[in-house]
């Protein structure tokens, strides 16, 4: 976890030694005690030891230890990092956004649907063009439950969770619309994208199953983009405002209505992107359910990134090498990959609980002085 | 649970917001007219018959059969009427009275168009509403019951999810009543662990709540693909069958809905009216409600904030619980992944509807659980709307419930926020 870059980022912000503790030791801790107790997992599962370090070391190799684990990983991690970035993003504005799966498949759709239509374009027109209307998209449908904010007042949290659920269906019934259903296929199945508007894969001179892709590169730009959006313009300044104190922001003059809009359409439009992303870099067309619940892991990167663009490309990173290597693991020791979401689901309790792990672990934290919790 | 009306705002906002409101009323209303009007009307024939009672009943009464046309003809009427008054005056004293009977009304023409011509059993339908309406009562309630001392409960989905599970593993294992003591217990527990988490590690609610929830489906999905796929007698639960009460049972109507059910739904029913009895007639209740209200207050006078926090959130999640062993012990028998399918969430609305009443979730999840049982019963009735749309009409009643009435139902004053003893 202690990458270089949070390294350069803590000298330069000269932050002090519990705010070092939260950013470092807490995560590792975190990381730590989830693998702990997802081994408990198994054990109480009646997996026997030998195949619980198997499984843990097949954790390791799929998703750190070949050149194809580096690509399943960075795979993984590109629509988690986007994906999250948009629902940080919502969190600084104090929006708790649980929609990035409805608004991920709206998005993902409208790219296969542009990427399709257009199949004679070349590809350097089609493939911004798809991407485009895969954030716009997403864009469009979190603003829904933005607007109906701003309004009314309906908490997001339920919209948000209603307009996922309202897209699952929604995506079926638009995968058997004759004009967006494969020609001779009667189970809900889009038409596949054309070549031109799929993200080229970057490594296929070295092994053609590589399956790593451009979308690397986007997920990459859209951490920098992010970062300027929150830190650097004035509408990130409103976001952040708006987040840390409504109240305040609004006799500041920031118009709370707007930027509850706002801070809703950025984030769709990042969780549309990270849908174009599978669709156009791994899948090639649009399946139902073919989110595979990104959008709720997301939810855990964003968290375990603190928020922080760069933090939520480390959290990305890490949760798409639990992804990459829970594969690996279920085909090496027969263990259900769903142990991946326990382990993911205990690290944020953690991440998110700093009394409890410094609770658990009371070693390696300055001693905390009296007087009620850190902020 | 919802944005807290800003009580420092001058008089004179609040009414523009509430005008505004009563306009959006307006517009949802005048928007069901033009429906029924457009979609409705052009292709209704005959009439739709209701059956109210079955071949089998004690005491069988007629058929109820509406003509269609007039009926559709009355509805549009009183839609546009109830619209129009909305968005021209803003009655602002009865926006949510509107709303209720105009959505009444959409669905009862909606009924009429989907039968014309055919029959419809519409006592059975009641009887699969109150049925579907059962985790979402009780979700409602739990979340009654941790709201109301300012504890924002999420994670009711997965503690239903929690108490399918329990109740089909041990129910398979101990039979009926172990499985559904062992859901309500698992669910308390889950309730403890909220309650650990927010109240005494101070983690935000949403969190604490979206966290459970996934970690609950992740470890029923973990353990129900590594070990329910091998064992499956571990998934092999009995169904609590229906008992029908006595004479009661026997009342056209009334008697199937409420009286000839099984086990969880008298004991939704009772759970809703000891929950009543307990929050606003009993001490324990008073000073619960005192701690969703003002903590501060309910401190200096004694009250053991956190104490009575972690009890009433412990309670909410053994009253989760036991809704959660509907799914397998009231209904099927067996867990599948992810089988709560957002009841939990949709039991949160309830809880906003019901203004964070007992009775009233119980009244909201009714109508949560007839949108439901609708939608199963017209996939019989071959209507030309995709039954896609149908599936999703839940969610959306839910968002325009929640978006129409947030701001008139006024959630406890201290809700969300923790409390740090001084």
């Amino acid at each position: 976890m202690s990458d270089t870059s949070i390294q350069e980022l803590m000298q330069r912000r000269l932050i002090g030694r519990s705010e070092l503790e939260d950013l470092i030791v807490v995560p590792i801790f975190a990381v730590f005690a989830a693998l702990v107790l997802g081994a408990l997992t198994m054990l109480a599962t009646n997996v026997d030891l030998a195949t619980i370090g198997q499984s843990y070391i097949a954790l390791l190799k799929g998703s750190v230890g070949s050149l194809n684990a580096w690509s399943e990983t960075l795979t993984a991690a590109a629509p988690l990092t986007l994906a999250g970035l948009g629902l940080a993003l919502g969190f600084r504005a104090g929006l708790f956004n649980i929609g990035a799966e409805g608004q991920l498949l709206m998005g993902g759709m409208a790219a296969v649907v542009v990427g399709f239509s257009f199949a004679d374009l070349p590809a350097v027109i089609l493939l911004p063009m798809s991407l485009l209307a895969g954030a716009l998209t997403g864009a469009l449908y979190a603003s829904i439950a933005g607007w109906l904010k701003a309004t009314t007042g309906a908490h997001e949290v339920i919209s948000t969770i209603m307009l996922n659920l309202i897209s699952y269906r929604l995506l079926d019934f638009m995968l058997r619309m004759p004009f967006i259903q494969k020609e001779g296929r009667a189970d809900p199945i889009s038409k596949s994208v054309p070549e031109a508007a799929e993200l080229p894969r970057l490594l296929t001179f070295v092994d053609v199953n590589l399956r790593v892709h451009a979308g690397i590169f986007l997920a990459l730009a859209a951490v920098a983009v992010t970062y300027w959006i929150l830190f650097k313009s004035k509408i990130g300044f409103e976001f952040r405002a708006s987040g840390e104190n409504a109240e305040a922001a609004r006799f500041a003059g920031i118009h709370s209505s707007v930027i509850i809009v706002a801070a809703m359409a950025t984030a769709g439009a990042l969780a549309g992107l990270a849908g174009a992303n599978q669709v156009l870099g791994v899948l090639g067309r649009a399946t139902p359910g073919f989110s595979a619940g990104i959008g709720f892991t997301a939810i855990a990167v964003a968290l375990l990134g603190r928020s922080h663009p760069v933090g939520v490309l480390l959290a990305g990173l890490l949760f798409g090498a639990l992804e990459a290597g829970g594969r690996q693991m279920q085909v090496d020791a027969g263990v259900s990959i769903d142990l991946i979401g326990i382990i993911q689901a205990l690290i944020i309790i953690f991440i998110a609980a700093p009394l409890l792990v410094r609770a658990i672990f009371p070693w390696g934290f300055a001693r905390q002085k009296g007087g009620g919790p850190q902020p | 649970m919802t944005a807290i009306p800003d009580t420092s705002a001058p008089i004179a906002r609040i009414d523009t917001g509430k005008q505004r409101q009563a306009r959006i009323t307006g517009i949802v209303l005048l928007g069901c007219a033009v429906l029924v009007a457009l979609v409705f009307l052009p292709d209704i024939n005959g009439s739709a018959t209701f059956r109210l009672s079955r071949p089998t009943d004690r005491f069988p009464i007629g058929n109820l059969v509406v003509p269609g046309g007039p009926f559709l003809y009355a509805a549009t009427a009183i839609l546009a009427f109830l619209g129009a008054r909305q968005f021209l005056r803003g009655g602002i004293r009865w926006t949510s009275l509107s709303l209720g009977i105009g959505l009444a009304i959409l669905v009862a023409a909606f009924l009429v168009w989907a039968t014309a011509g055919k029959a419809f059993s519409l006592t059975g339908m009641l009887q699969a509403t109150m049925v579907r309406a059962v985790p979402i009562a009780l979700g409602g309630l739990a979340g009654v019951l941790s709201e109301r001392v300012a504890v924002v409960n999420i994670a009711i989905e997965g503690m239903l999810l929690a108490g399918a599970f329990t109740g089909a593993l041990v129910g398979s294992l101990l039979g009926g009543f172990g499985g559904l003591f062992a859901a309500v217990a698992v669910g308390g527990l889950f309730g403890f662990i909220l309650a650990a988490l927010v109240v005494t590690y101070r983690m935000d609610q949403i969190i604490a709540g979206v966290v459970i929830n996934l970690f609950v489906l992740g470890l029923t999905s973990y353990v129900s693909s590594q070990v329910f796929a091998e064992h499956r007698f571990l998934n092999n639960a009995p169904v609590f069958r229906a008992y029908k009460i006595p004479l009661l049972g026997d009342i056209p109507v009334i008697g199937p809905m409420f009286f000839q059910q099984n086990l969880f739904v008298y004991g939704a029913l009772i759970m809703v009216g000891v929950a009543t009895y307990y929050l606003f007639h009993t001490r324990m209740g008073l000073r619960a409600r005192a701690v969703g209200e003002h903590p501060r207050a309910a401190d200096t006078l004694g009250i053991n904030v956190y104490r009575t926090r972690y009890i009433n959130v412990t309670l909410a999640g053994m009253v989760a619980g036991f809704g959660g062993a509907w799914f397998t012990l009231g209904a099927v028998g067996r867990f599948d992944e992810g089988m709560t399918g957002g009841r939990g969430y949709i039991g949160l609305a309830a809880m906003i509807f019901g203004r964070w009443h007992p009775v009233g979730a119980l009244a909201a999840a009714l109508v949560f659980g007839f949108a439901d049982s609708l939608q199963q019963k017209l996939a019989l009735l071959n209507t030309p709307i995709p039954s896609e749309f149908l599936a999703m009409s839940p969610y959306i009643a839910t968002i325009i419930v929640v978006a129409g009435l947030v701001g008139r139902a006024r959630a406890p004053a201290a809700d969300g926020q923790p409390y740090v003893k001084e």
